[in-house]
C-alpha cells in the first residue's frame, strides 16, 4: 500500500465519524458505538491473521473485559468508565500474559483450537457458576459515569460514542505504532519464515508472547466498551462462535491493513441489523453466505477493493500530471 | 459400587458417542490437512434428516422397526449428498490457502446448515422413540439401562474397527495412506488425488451423519445441538492426535470417562473437565496422544 493509498481518505473518513453525532438518528448511533467497540477485538485477532495464525478464543478477553465490567458494577460498586476502561484492559492483559505462555509454542490449527479451549472453559464457568455471574441470564450493566459525572439523558449516547471514538483513535495509533516497530515486522514476517526470524536473532515466541498480551488488552478493552454500549453481558461473549465471528469480520473488512478491521466491523453491524430486519430467521445463513461469497471472490477482504481503486486512481492522477 | 458402574457405563457411552462424533473428523483432516468445522452441521442434519424419514414411515403406520432402517436411510442421503457436494464446490478452491481461509470458509457452510436446518424443520424439538423402546432395558448392579446406550457401544466399535481395517488392509485404505504422505508422489505414480479427496471427504461427512441418525433417539433433536458437537469433536481429536484414527478412539474414551466423572461426581464441571483435559494433554503433548510431530517450515 503506502504510495497508492489517497491521501485524503482516512482523513475524510475521520471527519465522517466525528461529524456522525450530528446527523445520524439515534439508533444508527448506537450501531457505530458497538461497531467501534468492536473493531478492536477485530483488530486483536487481525494481528495474528497478519502472521497467518487464527484465534478461534478472542472471546476469552472480549468476555474478561465485559464481565470486568459487570463485576465491578455489581459486586465493587465501580461504575466510573475511567476506572473501568483501565481494569478491564489490565485483567485481559493479565489473562493474556499467563495463557500467552502457552500460546506461543503452538502454530496452525493447534493455535486455533487451544485459543479455542481456553475460552470455553471461561465460557463453562461463566454459564455454571451462575450464583457469582448470573449464569445464562447474564449480569445487567449500569451506564458509567466519567470522573463521577453522570451524563445527562439526553446526550449520553453522543457521550458514549465520542468516549469510545476517541478510544477508537488511540488505538488506532498504538497499534501503527506496534505494527511500524521491529516487532510488527517480525510479527508480520511470522506468517512467511519462522526460521529465519530467528536467524535474524529473534525469539519467535516472544514474538508472539508480547502480541499476545496487546491483543488480549485489546479484546478486554473490546469487551468493556460493549457492555457500556450495551449495558447487559452474557456467556455467550466467550462462545466460540463469537470468537469466529471476529475472525470473520477480520477477514470482511481485511486484515492486512488498521482501517480494514474498521470498515469490516462497521459494515458488518449494519449488515446484521437489516438481516435481523428481513430475515430474522436466516441471519447465520446471511452471515455464511456472504463469508463464503468474501473468501472464494474477495480474500483480501473489503479494504482491497478501496485498495485497488486507490491505486487506479493515483496512477490517473500521475498519468496526468505526467501528460 | 453402583456409582462406578454406572460411571463406568455413561462412561462408555459417552465415548461411543464422542467417537462416532470424532472419526469423520479425524479422517478428513488425516487427507486433506482441512479441519472440517461444519462437520457437526453434517452430523446434526443426519439426525434430523434420519429423525424425519423414522417419524414419517411411523406415522403411515409400519411396524417400528422399520425406523432402524430409515435412520440409517436418512444418514447415507445425507452424507452422499453433502460430501460430494461441500468438496467439489467449495473445499476444492481452498486446498493449500491459509489455515484462516480454510476453517472460515467451513465455518461459513457451518453457519448455512445450521440455519438451513432450522428452515425445514422448523424449531420445534423433534424426537423419535422407537428405535430407542423396541431394545427395551436391563439391570445391572440395581441400575436400569437401556439396551440401546449398549448398542451404540457396539456400533462404534464396530464401525472403529471397520475403518481402521480398511485403511490398514485394502487397496484403497493403501492408497489413502499413500496420498496423506506425499500428494505429489501419489499423482506422479498415477492416483486420482482429486478423487481421493472426495470420497475421503465422503467418508468423513457419512460418518458424521451416520453418527447423528444414530444418537437422534436417545436425545430429541434440537436447533443447535449441532453448535456443541462440533466442539467436543475437536477437543477429542485435538486429545487424540488430529487424523489419527487411534487417537481419536483413545481421545473420545478419555472425554468420554471424564464427562461422566465430572456429571457423577461435579455436576457444576461437566464442560469445564472437557476442555480442561484437551488443555492439559495438548500442554504435555502439543501434538496429540497419537499425533505425527510436524517439522517447521524453512
Amino acid at each position: 500500500m503506502g504510495s497508492n493509498r489517497l491521501p485524503l481518505a482516512p482523513l475524510f473518513g475521520a471527519i465522517l465519524l466525528v461529524a456522525a453525532p450530528l446527523v445520524v438518528p439515534s439508533w444508527i448511533l448506537f450501531i457505530l458505538t458497538l461497531a467501534l467497540a468492536k473493531f478492536m477485538v477485530v483488530l486483536a485477532v487481525a494481528l495474528f491473521l497478519r502472521a497467518g495464525l487464527v484465534s478461534f478464543g478472542h472471546g476469552l478477553f472480549y468476555a474478561v473485559g465485559a464481565y470486568t465490567v459487570g463485576f465491578g458494577v455489581k459486586w465493587a460498586g465501580l461504575r466510573d468508565a475511567l476506572l473501568l476502561v483501565p481494569l478491564g484492559i489490565l485483567c485481559a492483559a493479565v489473562v493474556a500474559a499467563f495463557v500467552g505462555v502457552v500460546m506461543a509454542r503452538y502454530r496452525g490449527v493447534f493455535f486455533a483450537m487451544l485459543n479455542l479451549a481456553f475460552s470455553m472453559i471461561l465460557y463453562a464457568a461463566l454459564l455454571k457458576l451462575y450464583w457469582v455471574t448470573g449464569g445464562t441470564d447474564g449480569i445487567g450493566v449500569r451506564p458509567p459515569t466519567f470522573l463521577g459525572v453522570m451524563p445527562p439523558r439526553a446526550i449520553a449516547r453522543m457521550s458514549y460514542y465520542y468516549f469510545t471514538l476517541m478510544l477508537t483513535g488511540v488505538v488506532i495509533y498504538a497499534v501503527y505504532r506496534f505494527l511500524a516497530s521491529p516487532l510488527g515486522f517480525f510479527l508480520k514476517a511470522l506468517g512467511e519464515n519462522e526460521i529465519r526470524i530467528e536467524y535474524s536473532g529473534e525469539s519467535v515466541r516472544r514474538v508472539i508472547y508480547l502480541t499476545y498480551i496487546l491483543s488480549g488488552a485489546l479484546g478486554g478493552l473490546a469487551g468493556v466498551l460493549v457492555a457500556f454500549t450495551v449495558g447487559h453481558i452474557v456467556p455467550e461473549y466467550a462462545f466460540w462462535i463469537q470468537s469466529g465471528e471476529f475472525v470473520f469480520v477480520a477477514l470482511l473488512g481485511g486484515y492486512g491493513s488498521v482501517p480494514g478491521p474498521l470498515v469490516g466491523t462497521i459494515a458488518f453491524e449494519f449488515i446484521r441489523t437489516y438481516a435481523s430486519k428481513y430475515a430474522p430467521e436466516a441471519w447465520q445463513m446471511t452471515l455464511g453466505i456472504i463469508m463464503l461469497l468474501t473468501i472464494l471472490f474477495r480474500p483480501g477482504g473489503l479494504w482491497t477493493i478501496y485498495e485497488a481503486l486507490a491505486s487506479r486512481l493515483s496512477r490517473g492522477w500521475r498519468g496526468a500530471e505526467s501528460g | 459400587m453402583a456409582l462406578l458402574t454406572i460411571i463406568g457405563l455413561d462412561g462408555a457411552v459417552f465415548a461411543a458417542i464422542l467417537f462416532l462424533i470424532s472419526v469423520g473428523l479425524t479422517l478428513i483432516f488425516g487427507v486433506l490437512r482441512i479441519l472440517n468445522v461444519a462437520h457437526g452441521g453434517i452430523y446434526a442434519f443426519g439426525a434430523y434428516m434420519g429423525t424425519y424419514l423414522a417419524l414419517g414411515l411411523l406415522g403411515l403406520g409400519y411396524s417400528p422397526y422399520w425406523s432402524y432402517l430409515m435412520l440409517l436411510a436418512g444418514a447415507l442421503l445425507v452424507g452422499l449428498t453433502f460430501g460430494p457436494v461441500i468438496e467439489r464446490l467449495f473445499l476444492r478452491r481452498i486446498y493449500g490457502q491459509a489455515e484462516a481461509i480454510q476453517l472460515l470458509l467451513t465455518f461459513s457452510i457451518f453457519l448455512i446448515l445450521d440455519d438451513l436446518m432450522k428452515l425445514i424443520w422448523g424449531t420445534k424439538p423433534m424426537f423419535v422413540s422407537a428405535p430407542y423402546i423396541l431394545l427395551g432395558q436391563f439391570s445391572v448392579a440395581g441400575i436400569t439401562y437401556s439396551w440401546y446406550h449398549i448398542l451404540l457401544i457396539g456400533l462404534s466399535v464396530a464401525f472403529g474397527g471397520s475403518l481402521m481395517w480398511v485403511v490398514r488392509a485394502t487397496r484403497f485404505g493403501k492408497l489413502v495412506v499413500a496420498v496423506i504422505h506425499d500428494r505429489e508422489i501419489s499423482v506422479a505414480v498415477g492416483i486420482n488425488v482429486n478423487r481421493f479427496y472426495t470420497v475421503a471427504f465422503t467418508l468423513g461427512a457419512l460418518c458424521a451423519a451416520v453418527g447423528g441418525a444414530l444418537i437422534a433417539p436417545t436425545i430429541s433433536v434440537v436447533p443447535g445441538f449441532a453448535v456443541d458437537v462440533t466442539v467436543l469433536g475437536f477437543a477429542v481429536i485435538a486429545i487424540g492426535g488430529m487424523g489419527s484414527l487411534e487417537g481419536a478412539a483413545l481421545g473420545a474414551l478419555i472425554v468420554g470417562l471424564a464427562r461422566a466423572l465430572a456429571i457423577h461426581l461435579l455436576p457444576e464441571l461437566e464442560l469445564v473437565a472437557i476442555y480442561l483435559m484437551m488443555v492439559l494433554v495438548l500442554l504435555i503433548r502439543p501434538q496429540g496422544l497419537f499425533g505425527e510431530v510436524e517439522l517447521r517450515r524453512i
